[in-house]
């Protein structure tokens, strides 16, 4: 019988890390940030059905960057823990804030114990009414989770482009300004970003009980030339 | 509460109902008999017209010969292009409905894309069918389905009976115990190019004549305000009509009955 090589625990996180890291970094990044009338979700995605930004429950979207499959896994998880929650109890009782604590759970589950760290980055957001207000959840491969107040950006080079954003970003700015400096941000000083590139949508009121609403690439060139 | 995460071998995929299953979540119950006391919900109607469905249904819910709610909902937005309106054991149905509409939203989130109106019909067939244990001891719910088929850019109406059996009506059709009186005043005044404004009048003294026919059917309550819910279906999506417009129909027709003493006066009026 052989005996296994030791290995410091430190050094199995900081691998693991890693691995995980340079997974997410492949994909291109994505910004959440609130604005006048509601919240933004602007995602770099050349893809027209492969989304990165979905519909979880009625004031709850979901983001996420990284692998698709393993991130689509956890919107389809989202979903089904908001209908079933919302089914047995009621509809107001579905948080964003219950559901990004279960991803944070699940995701430093399968961190720790699995043979690999799933490769994601994800966001829950949702709108605010009444006494609740508006929550930006990120969730990193790790489970970490942060609870940001105006922005959130997610995504292999999230460092500068958070700093850009930083700087341009007014709180309660219009719709059209939001999406000029996300589409700025996430296209850096060398590239422009084309509407047919980017996958943007918001949740905000006035279209009924469901706020998701995505924009298409028409109106978000409207957006952009306002 | 625990991620709900499968192998994908037993993933139940956007089917909710699947999902509650697995979560071993009931939703119906089991071992009830008939002496339980229950409201029965009763007349609700779908006809079409030239921009698509008109869907109403009376308000009263009845517990053997008393009346157990006056103000009862029974026509209730499916998903945006879709109607479904119930008659029968109105607990039942009422869950019933709730269970479709969470199963259309749900496939629509998980898919990224809506059912087709064929497809959201028969799923409404398979809720029924396993729900036949339940109408054998006396808990029989029926529901009427109808909606906008973006496809063929026209209104649809399936029926159903008991058993989870669906049928696609061409014009009309009603459903409950005062179903039958409905579904004579439509036979006598549907036509094919019916605009909103008569199809909603249709669809208003149908009601009427059921209800003052039928004891299970409640009629227009002008002393407490309380009148059908009629709804469409077109185009634009499911869209409630309003209570005062409802309200206007009904009083205008009893002003007329007021003035014949109860009778049409020769013709459908």
């Amino acid at each position: 019988m052989t005996m296994p090589y030791y290995v410091a625990p430190e050094q199995v996180m900081k691998d693991r890390a890693e691995y995980a890291q340079k997974g997410i970094a492949r994909g291109r990044s994505l910004i959440a940030c609130v604005y006048d009338l509601g919240v933004l979700l602007v995602a770099e995605n050349p893809s027209h059905t492969l989304h990165k930004v979905s519909e979880i429950y009625d004031r709850i979207a979901f983001a996420g960057v990284g692998k698709y499959n393993e991130y689509d896994q956890l919107r389809v998880a989202g979903i089904r823990h908001a209908d079933t929650k919302g089914f047995t109890y009621s509809r107001e009782d579905v948080d964003a804030r219950s559901l990004a604590n279960l991803y944070a759970q699940y995701l430093g589950n399968v961190f720790t114990h699995e043979m690999k760290p799933m490769e994601v980055e994800i966001l829950v957001a949702e709108l605010g009414a009444g006494q609740r207000p508006t929550q930006l959840f990120h969730v990193a491969y790790e489970g970490t989770i942060t609870d940001e107040e105006h922005f959130a950006v997610l995504g292999g080079e999230a460092e500068p482009i958070r700093e850009d954003f930083a700087a341009r970003f007014t709180p309660g700015w219009t719709l059209a300004d939001a999406v000029k400096a996300t589409t700025a941000a996430l296209g850096g000083p060398d590239r422009q970003l084309e509407p047919a590139s980017l996958e943007v949508a918001v949740l905000a009121d006035g279209h009924g009980r469901r706020a998701f609403q995505r924009i298409s690439d028409g109106d978000v060139a409207e957006l952009l030339e306002r | 509460m625990a991620l709900p995460l499968f192998d994908p071998t037993q993933d139940p995929g956007p089917n909710f109902a699947a999902l509650l299953d697995r979560e071993g979540i009931g939703t119906m119950v089991p071992g009830a008999d008939h002496a339980v006391t229950q409201a029965h919900a009763t007349t609700v109607l779908a006809l079409r017209y030239t921009d698509g469905v008109v869907m109403a249904g009376d308000r009263r819910a009845t517990e053997g010969h008393t009346i157990a709610h006056r103000n009862m909902e029974k026509v209730f937005p499916a998903d945006r292009y879709s109607a479904v309106a119930i008659a029968g054991s109105a607990g039942m149905a009422v869950e019933m409905v709730r269970l479709f509409q969470v199963q259309l939203e749900h496939y629509e989130k998980v898919e990224g894309v809506t059912l087709s109106l064929e497809g959201k019909a028969n799923q409404l067939a398979q809720m029924v069918r396993s729900h036949l244990p339940l109408a054998m001891q006396g808990f029989v719910v029926i529901p009427l389905f109808c909606g906008y088929d973006l496809t063929r850019q026209t209104g649809r109406i399936f029926t159903y009976d008991a058993a989870g059996g669906h049928y696609e009506e061409s014009d009309f059709q009603t459903t409950g115990s005062g179903g039958r009186d409905a579904r004579t005043t439509i036979k006598l005044g549907y036509r094919d190019d019916l605009t909103r404004a008569e199809a909603l009048e249709l669809a208003a003294l149908a009601l009427y004549e059921a209800a003052d026919a039928d004891s299970a059917t409640g009629g227009p309550d002008p002393i407490r305000g309380i009148y059908p819910i009629i709804a469409t279906v077109t185009e634009a999506g499911y869209e409630r009509v309003d209570d005062e417009d409802v309200a206007a129909i009904f009083l205008a027709a009893i002003e007329r009955r007021q003035e014949r003493r109860g009778d049409a006066g020769g013709a459908l009026r």
